[in-house]
């Protein structure tokens, strides 16, 4: 699958709960898309990543 | 001849000064903050004292809160980008209660502003959005069709939609009819420092608006910010002549006093130009001569 545009290459089926802690973003912080929708917060524990999945983890950065 | 009548302890007493506002000023002897009677800046009913948003940029992380703090501001604008990693997010610098506005940076037209702003959304939990739509990196000019279109779609999904506009007033009515809560028209280049270059259209935008008017991009002075809000601007956004500061804290302090000072004199009405006649202001008879 993609995430922000790099190839990740999934070993086992995983949330996208699962997966930002895996990766320790901190969830709150951050807002995901997966295959062009955003996954809601509260859905986020059981949307299932699959191969072929493209995913953006997106972040708040500084800027005017 | 008329007769000038002495200033004495008795006349002084007979014509006593108006009621005096209370000031706390840590700098100089600047405008009173809150003690001018004003209506708060009104963005899709949310309202605001403060009528200066301040770009949270690239400043060292540790000087955003003495620069939010020193500026008085209530309104604090974000970019969204790929999340490389949370640990030191400028979430974390915020003051509490300061509203932030999310802009749609990035953005090369209205479909891609719509899906940064719902992106932010859910990140920010705030239905606020700057649209700021652009092409390329040396001008930085924002498209109006473009931005247009966004507000249009933006707003129709209960955004607050604040769109960053090249001063053209026949855009910025386009912007209030699409459902612009506020139109944000650029002052010079983003980051340019330049000033209110294009004053002309502006003065005719905010002549023409119903929403809000918040001169954004270029400001890079205090004097500059006070004209434009003396001009009748509802605010004024400004982050690089705030970052780019010998001192940052005192910088966003100054354009503090600078806006309040400018928004004062906007609602005092300025006195009239009289180009090239001078009106004395003095009397014109007992002249010693």
């Amino acid at each position: 699958m993609q995430v922000n545009g790099e190839h990740v290459t999934l070993e086992a089926p995983v949330s996208v709960a699962d997966y930002l802690s895996a990766h320790r973003y901190r969830p709150e912080l951050v807002a995901v898309e997966l295959d062009g929708r955003i996954v809601p917060r509260d859905r986020r524990a059981d949307t299932m990543l699959t191969d072929g999945s493209v995913m953006e983890i997106v972040q708040i950065v500084q800027g005017g | 001849m008329s007769v000038i009548e002495p200033v004495t302890e008795a006349s002084v007493a007979a014509t006593p000064l108006p009621p005096q506002p209370e000031t706390h000023n840590p700098v100089g002897t600047a405008a009173p903050q809150g003690a001018v009677e004003d209506t708060p800046l009104n963005l899709g009913g949310h309202e605001f004292i403060s009528r200066f948003i301040l770009g949270s940029g690239r400043y060292d992380l540790n000087l955003i809160r003495a620069a939010v703090e020193h500026a008085g501001t209530q309104i604090v604008t974000m970019a969204l980008r790929r999340a490389t990693t949370t640990e030191n997010s400028v979430l974390d610098y915020i003051p509490e209660g300061i509203t932030l506005l999310p802009n749609t940076s990035g953005a090369r037209n209205a479909e891609e502003a719509v899906r940064i702003a719902r992106l932010a959304r859910e990140v920010c939990g705030t239905d606020f959005v700057k649209v700021e739509i652009e092409h390329e990196t040396r001008y930085l000019l924002p498209d109006n069709a473009e931005t247009i279109r966004a507000t249009e779609m933006l707003a129709k999904e209960g955004f607050v939609v604040m769109p960053y506009m090249f001063p053209d007033p026949i855009d910025a009515k386009r912007l209030e009819d699409a459902g612009a809560a506020a139109v944000m028209p650029l002052g010079s280049l983003i980051g340019s420092n330049m000033g209110l270059r294009m004053r002309d259209f502006i003065r005719i935008i905010i002549d023409q608006a119903t929403v809000p008017v918040i001169i954004d991009a270029g400001i890079g002075r205090p004097s500059q910010a006070a004209e434009a809000m003396e001009m009748g601007a509802d605010a004024v956004m400004a982050y690089t002549a705030v970052a780019s500061a010998g001192n940052i804290p005192l910088m966003a302090e100054a354009f503090r006093h600078a806006i309040a000072a400018g928004r004062a004199a906007y609602l005092a009405g300025l006195g009239k130009v009289t180009e090239g006649q001078a009106v004395p202001s003095s009397p014109t008879t007992g002249y010693l001569h």
